[in-house]
This record gives C-alpha cells, structure tokens and sequence, in this order.
C-alpha cells in the first residue's frame, strides 16, 4: 500500500481545510489528464504505460493522472450465433417480439458486450446468488395473518367474473413463425 | 422557506413558525411553478392536502408522531400507493392503482410525513436518464440555475429558451429534480445500477444507497432482486440520515431484510481524523473521465490528508468487468421479473384473446417500450440452455470476485472508499439522445454499479460546480451494515465543501412566476 502525498502538487492557490470550493477554476494543470467525454468507446488497446502496466510518470502521489484502463475493441458476432430459429426461440419464450432490425441489432449488441466476460478468469470461483450468502432468510410462522383481500384484488384486472379472473383458451402454443404476425417472417 | 432542511423545516414545525398545511400548500403551489421540470408524473394533492391537516392536528395537541411529521416528501412511481396511480412509467402499468403501500411508503406516512405525489423515471427504472418513460424526460433544474445561465452567457453560447436543457440522470431522474427544485423534502428513489447516485450527482443532491438487505423492498416494483435497494435523496446528508432512521429495519413482508436489530443514530461531526482512512480506487480512473471531475477527486483526497487522515491507493482489479457483469445479471433477472406482466391480474391487457399465449405475448407488445423489450429478449437469450454457463453462470463468478475485491480492501485497514460519482458533468438531452439507452447505462453506471454487486452502501454528496456552473458529487462507499460510519465521513465532507445552494429566481422568465405573496420572510 502506498501513502499518498498531496503536499503542494498542486502549484497556485494553497490548500487546506477550509478551501472555498466554489467558482473552482481549473486552468491547465489538470491537462495531462483523461480528455473530456467522448462519444466513442471502443478505442483498441494502445500505449502499454496506458494500460497500467508501467508505473507512469504522471503518478505524482496523487490520484492516476491517467486512465488505469481501456475499453477493450469488441470483436463482432460469429454469424451462426443468432440465427433466425435462435430469434423465433427467444420470441416464443419472452412472449415479446423484436419489431423490427433494430430490435435484432440491439439484441447483438448486447451478446457482443456480454462477450467480454470471457476474459476474466474464474477457475474455482463459485457462482453468487446473493450478497446475503451466509445469512438465513427468514421465514416466518406457518399462520394466517392477513387475507380476505378478494374485492381489491379483483378490481385491478379488466376481465373478471365472480370471483375468477378471466383468461383467454390456454393449451394452445403460438403459431409457428410462418403463422405469426412477425417482423421475423419477413426478414425470412 | 422551501430551501432549508429538513431537520429546520422539522424544527420550524414544532416550534409553530409554519404549520403543516401551509407548508404543503407550499410545495404544492411550487410544484404547479416547476411543472416544466416536468419532475411528478402524479400529484396527489387532496390526500396530501388530507394529510397535513391531520399532521397540524397533532401538532396543536402536542402529540407527533416523529422528525417527519408534516414533511411533505415525493416518492418515485415505482413504489405501491393505495390509492395513487403507480404506473413505473409504462403504457403495461397505467392507470393501476395499487390496493397496498409498499412498506417504506407505509413507514413514511406512519411518521406522519405528507406524500405529495410520485415521481417521474425512466420506464421500469431501466436507463441512465429519465428520459424514457411514456410521461416524458425530466429535466434538470439546473438548466435553469443561474450559476448555469450566467456561464452560457460568459462561454457566449445563445441559450436557447427551451431546446438546450440538460437531462437529470437515471433513473430517479424525478425525485432528483423535485429535492433539488426544492418541491419536498425527501424523495425515494430506487437504486439498482446507480439510479438513485447518478441523478443526485447531476441534480447537486445528497443521494444514499443503504447495504442491500437494510431497507424492505416490499412494495418497490422489482428490477434486479438481487441488487434493487430503495435510495433515498435528500439536501443535506443529516437528513438523509433521519430518512435512513425512518425507513431501516427488518419488514416480516421482505425476507430479504437482515434481522439485526437496527439503531438509528444521530450523526456527530467528528473533529480527529486521524483515526480514518480513505481508499482511493485506482482503477476508478476509467477512461472517459473528465479532466474536472478528476481535479476534483484529487482535491478531496487532499482535503482528508491535509486533515490528517491516512489516504491510501488500493485497488480492486474486477471494476471494469462490473458494468458488463451487471448487463447480463440484469437482463437475466429483468427476463423473469418482467414474467408477471401478462394482463390478466392487473395492467393493461390486450383486446386478442384467441388463446392465453397470443393475449400474453400482443399484451406485452403493447405495453412495453423499446428497452425493456430489448433486456427481456437478451436477458432470455442469456438464460437459454446453451448459453446458461457460459453467460449467467460466468457473471455470478465474476460477481463474486467483484464483491470479494471490496471484502480484501475493507479488511485491509480502509474505512470508506472515495470515488467519482460519474464521469462528468450532466448533457444536454439533444446529445444525451445520440446514443441508445443501454450504450449510456454502460458508459454512465460505470462508478456506481460496483456498490451495488457487493451490496455495500453508498452515498454521494455534491462537490462543487463544473466550470459550465453545473454540479459534480463524489460517492463513499462503506462496509456493508455501517451506514453511520460512511454518513459521518460525508457529513464532515459536505461540510468542508459547502457547496453553493441552486438559484432558480431565473425560471421568471418562462412565464411561471412565484407568485409574491408566497415570498415571506423565510425566503432567502
């Protein structure tokens, strides 16, 4: 562990406990550091003294002048990873469809980024479920404490009768792509 | 009077300077003045009206009920209300009025506090924003702040009247904007990713994360079970922790919350900082971060050694894997809890009703909108047999080995972690909308994820100004369970920053005066 030293790294208006922060002015000390916001994050690993691996000059005991890190390029989709059956797979099961090549797009986009996690070793790390891992949840007594709730219930749905909430014929799985009403059957 | 705290408004109450309804007439009326923020999705004004006249009861008999008596607080939509459209922003859920409060609701009004209304958010608290519920963006009050206004005047940028306005963050966007535009007291927010930090980083507001399992979730409609904590935003650190105090404890409803007897506390400044010591993550220099924001980070840090706490470097190697780690646990968890939605017991439901799949599937087309469908369809795909080790599996490891990271630097001797809050300060909306809502949920929940995969408490407070005269916070992070210790830390820090208080007289000229018989002497 290193003890950081802040004394006077900082040239111009001296510091201390009770330095008024408002109408904080920067100036150009504070250039040498990460570039404002950008727009584009996915900027191939560069300059190793970048990524961390060299202690950099900028490192004046302060905090890291640079960036300790880099987005990593990701590397694009294998074509046969979404496949239309693949497609019609996730609508049937999510009941919820794409609308259109965008809705596809997204859903590529979002396997690239999860990709990422390749990279992280985890031999012999267990999965985790929850923070609260070596906790007991808990449960309470096996009694009845609250109920006869059924008008109020019964008030949220919009097809009920008597005491049933109405539902349409069960048992009868959704058409097949070729039968559906789907974005998917015409990129077909 | 609407720009103090709550613990001098709480004072002002007791001591008869102000009564209950005045007060909420107050904010109603200041709600009515800001409704460009366009920061309330629901104003419940006879039941809040109803409330403050029992509250005012209770004063003249000298019988309150707490420090909240009489508070007029908001609460984000995606908390049950009996009685109060909840609708979590979505067409899925509009026009459902819940027959339950959810149990920090409940504890709320228990205290007396007055509910105003529910608040605005990004649909289903999914996104970075607030800006894609059906009601709306909110807008951030600071577009309207003269610190902001004087700047684009000195920068020479024609202001625009209405079309350069800046986003407030996600997704507690609406209670960020209605504490920081001083329409109530206290809001709840949810956080999830972030979305209680981010939008009180943006909007210059105090916003907590309790450890995850000392709030109930009972009520709050869930997003991640596994990480959803209620949050809670506030002006001023204190009364964060009077809120805190208010709502921690174990709920016999949430088997998720800890049984461990809670103390609330009253917070002491302390006046030897010797005995603490201050992590700074290296790994939190992420690239994107702005030159301001990281001069900032090196003040703060100076400001503790200068008072002689020890600061030290720590690393925790897994932070850049944590947003993409949360993306798919996210999405998985998003793909289940989104199930229930399908019409028949409550919500919207759709006319087809050839069989109960067609219903389900036309009903949830229907309902929800584009980023929602999107994390159910990739949280599903993540989920499939296939993909099942290698993608959800992989992430609770990787899980464990985020959490794990902060359990070594904790044990190591560190007190509180000092970070950034996010990478700079807030955009406008126009440039906001240039990239898609889960592109910026990755690039803007890179600080404040990582608290919430370990479950430790967090809390941001408002820094200083940008050089746009914009607000930048700063988050500690804290071991999980000590929440007094990290709102010790950050109440003696709020104090050493003072950070200027937000002037809205500017928002005259969009035609919504405050009307001047509300000015009494209480105005500053």
């Amino acid at each position: 562990m290193w003890a950081l030293r802040f004394s006077r790294y900082i040239r111009g208006a001296p510091l201390g406990g009770g330095s008024h922060w408002a109408g904080l002015s920067l100036g150009s000390r504070f250039t040498q550091a990460a570039s404002g916001r950008s727009d584009s994050r996915q900027e191939a690993a560069g300059d190793p003294r970048q990524r961390g691996l060299v202690r950099p000059r900028s490192y004046r005991g302060g905090v890291y002048q640079n960036p300790t890190w880099q987005h990593v390029e990701q590397r694009p989709l294998p074509q046969k990873k979404v496949t239309v059956e693949v497609l019609d797979h996730l609508e049937r099961l999510a009941l919820v469809d794409f609308r259109d090549w965008e809705g596809v797009q997204r859903l590529e986009k979002a396997i690239q980024f999860a990709d990422q996690l390749h990279a992280v070793n985890t031999e012999g790390v267990e999965p985790m479920d929850s923070v609260l891992e070596d906790r007991c949840l808990y449960l309470r007594e096996d009694n009845i404490t609250e109920g006869t709730c059924t008008e109020e219930l019964l008030r949220n749905a919009r097809e009920t009768v008597e005491e049933y909430f109405i539902a349409p014929p069960g048992n009868i799985p959704l058409p097949k792509l070729e039968g559906r009403d789907t974005f998917l059957q015409v990129s077909e | 009077m609407l720009r103090v705290s709550l613990r001098e408004i709480s004072a002002a109450l007791k001591e008869g300077q102000v009564t209950p309804t005045e007060l909420c007439q107050r904010c109603l009326s200041f709600i009515k003045a800001t409704k460009f923020l366009n920061a309330y999705i629901t104003i419940a004004e006879e039941t809040a009206l109803k409330q403050a006249e029992e509250s005012e009861e209770r004063y003249r008999r000298g019988q309150i009920l707490g420090d909240l008596d009489g508070i007029p607080v908001a609460v984000k939509d995606n908390f049950n209300t009996a009685g109060i459209e909840t609708t979590c922003a979505s067409n899925m859920l509009k026009g459902y009025i819940p027959p339950y409060n959810a149990t920090v609701v409940q504890k709320l009004l228990d205290q007396g506090a007055v509910l105003l209304g529910k608040t605005n958010l990004d649909e289903f608290a999914m996104g970075s924003g607030s800006t894609d519920g059906i009601f709306g963006p909110v807008r951030n009050p600071w577009s309207y702040s003269r610190q902001y206004r004087d700047k684009c005047v000195q920068n020479s940028h024609p202001e625009k009247e209405d079309s350069n306005w800046l986003i407030t963050g996600g997704s507690s966007g609406g209670s960020a904007a209605a504490v920081s535009s001083f329409t109530c007291f206290a809001a709840l927010g949810s956080d999830t990713g972030g979305s209680t930090r981010n939008p009180a980083a943006h909007c210059g507001v105090v916003g907590l994360k309790p450890t995850y399992g000392l709030i109930s979730r009972h009520g709050l409609i869930p997003l991640v079970n596994s990480m959803d904590v209620p949050g809670i935003l506030t002006r001023c650190v204190d009364d964060a922790a009077i809120v805190l105090g208010v709502l921690a404890g174990h709920d016999p409803k949430d088997s998720t919350t800890v049984q461990d007897p809670f103390k609330s506390f009253e917070l002491t400044c302390f006046t030897d900082a010797s005995k603490l010591c201050i992590g700074i993550p290296k790994e939190y220099h992420a690239p994107g971060l702005s030159s301001e924001t990281l001069a900032l980070w090196s003040k703060a840090a100076d400001l503790f050694e200068n008072a002689g706490a020890k600061v030290i470097e720590v690393s925790l190697p897994h932070t850049r894997y944590s947003v993409v780690c949360y993306h798919v646990l996210c999405t998985s968890e998003v793909a289940s809890n989104m199930a229930r939605f399908d019409g028949l017991e409550y919500g919207h439901r759709s006319s087809m009703d050839k069989s109960t799949e067609v219903m389900y599937a036309a009903t949830r087309r229907e309902g929800f909108n584009d980023v929602v469908r999107g994390r159910i369809l990739s949280g599903n795909y993540f989920l499939l047999k296939q993909n099942y080790e290698n993608y959800f599996i992989k992430a609770q490891k990787v899980r464990r080995l985020i959490a794990k990271d902060f359990v070594n630097v904790f044990h190591s001797g560190i007190d509180v972690l000092l970070t950034p809050t996010t990478l700079s300060d807030t955009i406008p909306y126009v440039e906001f909308i240039k990239e898609d809502n889960r592109t910026r949920s990755a690039q803007d929940d890179i600080f404040t994820q990582a608290a919430n995969m370990a479950g430790l408490p967090a809390i941001t407070v408002p820094t200083a100004l940008s050089e746009k005269g914009l607000p930048v916070g700063l988050q500690f992070i804290g071991r999980a369970f000590q929440e007094q210790q990290l709102l010790t830390v950050a109440k003696w820090f709020e104090k050493q920053v003072k950070f200027p208080m937000i002037q809205l007289q500017g928002i005259m000229d969009h035609g919504h005066t405050v009307s001047h018989h509300q000015k009494s002497a209480f105005f500053s």
